[in-house]
């Protein structure tokens, strides 16, 4: 069975994942938005910084991070100064940490299902008396449903699965900042494969679960009324 | 008081600018019509505030909603317009109940002159209501963004080729829905069209547009019945009279109008006498004499004078013609003008060989 400890870690990952996924999805959808209608000439560099970690191993960043995020840091710094303190080996900087990690998976299909979008559908909302902001809410996010979905389950689902950033920034200490993945590693650093099999199998049934209700969430909705396609 | 359309818009496009300045009726149906590529479909989303050139001037029986010169722009969504697409442009996301009704909801109360029930009976609309956007056919969803449009309670409506991407067929189930809201509402209409046997069939003013300039504008009878203008010189060019039914002749099958310029007996048609309608004499239909014929199958022959000639191409000449006041076209060979020594004045008796009903 699970031992107190894990359960705390199961916690701390459910809800660094729940943070960090609402966070980049009230941000990033804006953000989005902004970058599938932009006609600014940079927005490719952007679209670069975005991309970044698809690509940068997770050390890297997370080495970056505990370096901004430190007592010296330029962020912990600023941070220290105005009285707080600094957010690495923290709740915090594991948040701060996820978000930039799972950035290009939930802006990416966000952008994708903006720019899909026909200008010309919103230019018919405008005509029928839609301000810029009721366009936004009662056309938009309602046809980016799919892509608002995929955002979200691979936002959460690639924060529950991280690793490196988790462990360059938080460390591993349990019941703060120790996660899932850092716990079953230290199970079966430890040979303790009993517990590893738990937590690994609970998270494996779990990310399947999410899976199956998000396709079936994204599947096209049965066709309501009577009438027959011509 | 301050009623008409007044515009001038610059604006570049691929290839040549639009460069647009006319003063059109405030009601009624204009049609703007030119080639595919000319400057129309531009010309009707500046007029809707979807383009904003850099110089634009546009009022509106009486409301300023753009001027570039003092910076005001009234945008799109506080015109009170309704926009019909060339591809209808439903919300795929809304079923037809809710996309008709997208407008409407947000049409302040003291607006909300049109209802759904109306709107649904014109358009025939009823079976619809409950279906997604992607269960309709090209016309059917035609109708829809035409509905929708009309329940946002426009004070102006903009259509774009409404007909452009639909079938022969799907044409034919829209063009009466079309002449039926001509008559049925008193909202001014723009309605943008290549297509001249659309451009009869709904409009009562014209203004023509070529590769980005308004080249004529008037009423839709007067220029039809002009020979200097490209539509004289379309297959189907030809004069529109107005007229009415005196008497209908039933062991024939035949019906008898009268016009300013005489009488005329066509083919049945079943409305009560008295009734007005509009008919169309092609060019092509309308052959001359210089004496009143012999027996004859045409069964119509008004004596007529020529008024103005035009060379079409270099065989044919498209000839205007007075019947007591009213123009008619005649498309004759060059070679018969020249037989008959035709010139503006002569007296002629024209042979009208058909007549078509328009609505």
């Amino acid at each position: 069975m699970m031992s107190s400890s894990d359960l705390a870690a199961l916690f701390i990952t459910l809800k660094l994942a729940a943070v960090a996924t609402s966070i980049l999805l009230l941000f990033g959808t804006p953000f989005a938005w902004w970058l599938a209608r932009t006609r600014w000439r940079f927005r490719f560099l952007l679209e670069a910084v975005v991309a970044l970690p698809l690509v940068l191993p997770p050390t890297v960043l997370g080495f970056y991070l505990l370096v901004a995020l430190g007592p010296q840091g330029p962020v912990g710094g600023v941070l220290e100064a105005l009285g707080g303190h600094a957010i690495a080996f923290t709740f915090s900087g594991l948040v701060v940490g996820s978000i930039l990690y799972s950035l290009p998976f939930v802006i990416q299909p966000l952008q994708n299902v903006f720019s899909a979008i026909d200008e010309r559908t919103l230019e018919a909302a405008s005509t029928l008396r839609a301000t810029p902001l009721d366009r936004f809410f009662s056309v938009v996010l309602p046809m980016a449903r799919p892509g608002l979905i995929t955002a979200a389950t691979l936002g959460f689902a690639h924060t529950i699965g991280e690793f490196g950033v988790v462990l360059m920034i938080g460390g591993n200490i349990p019941g703060e900042t120790q996660v899932l993945s850092i716990a079953i590693y230290d199970h079966v650093e430890s040979l303790q494969y009993a517990q590893a099999h738990w937590l690994s199998a609970f998270l494996l049934l779990f990310s399947f679960t999410v899976l199956v209700i998000v396709y079936r969430m994204n599947q096209p909705r049965r066709r309501r009324g009577k009438g027959t396609p011509p | 008081m301050n009623s008409g359309i007044h515009f001038h818009f610059s604006l570049p496009l691929d290839g040549f600018d639009l460069e647009a300045e006319a003063e059109i009726p405030g009601r009624g149906v204009t049609a703007l019509f030119g080639r595919s590529g000319s400057g129309k479909t531009s010309l009707l989303r500046c007029i809707a505030g979807l383009e904003r050139p850099s110089t634009a001037y546009l009022r509106f029986n009486g409301r300023l909603w753009h001027d570039s010169e003092s910076g005001l722009f009234v945008p799109p969504q506080q015109r009170g317009i309704g926009y019909v697409f060339q591809e209808g442009v439903l919300f795929p996301h809304l079923r037809v109940r809710e996309n008709l009704m997208f407008g409407f909801k947000r049409t302040p109360r003291e607006m909300q002159v049109e209802s759904l029930q109306r709107v649904m009976d014109l358009l025939g609309l009823n079976d619809l209501l409950n279906r997604a956007p992607s269960q309709l056919s090209g016309g059917e969803k035609q109708r829809v963004a035409i509905g929708r449009a009309l329940l946002n309670n426009p004070r102006l409506l903009l259509m774009d080729e409404p007909l452009a991407s639909l079938d022969r067929g799907h044409k034919k189930e829209i063009i009466p829905y079309l002449e039926c809201l001509h008559r049925s509402t008193n909202i001014p209409i723009i309605y943008v069209t290549h297509d001249p046997e659309e451009l009869v069939r709904v409009a009562d003013h014209l203004v023509l547009i070529e590769a980005g300039r308004l080249t004529a504008q008037g009423a839709l009878n007067e220029m039809m019945a002009r020979v200097d203008l490209p539509i004289s010189r379309d297959y189907d060019a030809g004069a529109i009279i107005s007229a009415r039914i005196l008497e209908h002749d039933q062991d024939f099958h035949l019906t008898l109008v009268g016009f300013d310029g005489g009488e005329l007996t066509i083919s049945a048609i079943d409305l009560p006498v008295g009734s007005d309608i509009r008919i169309r004499i092609h060019a092509r239909d309308v052959s001359l004499a210089l004496e009143p014929p012999g027996p004859t199958s045409i069964l119509n022959i008004l004596p007529a004078r020529v008024m103005k000639m035009q060379a079409h191409g270099r065989g044919r000449m498209v000839i205007r013609l007075d019947i007591g006041g009213v123009p008619v076209l005649a498309r004759i060979t060059r070679k018969s003008q020249h037989r008959l020594g035709l010139e503006p004045g002569s007296k002629v008796y024209a042979q009208i060989k058909g007549v078509a009903l328009l609505a």
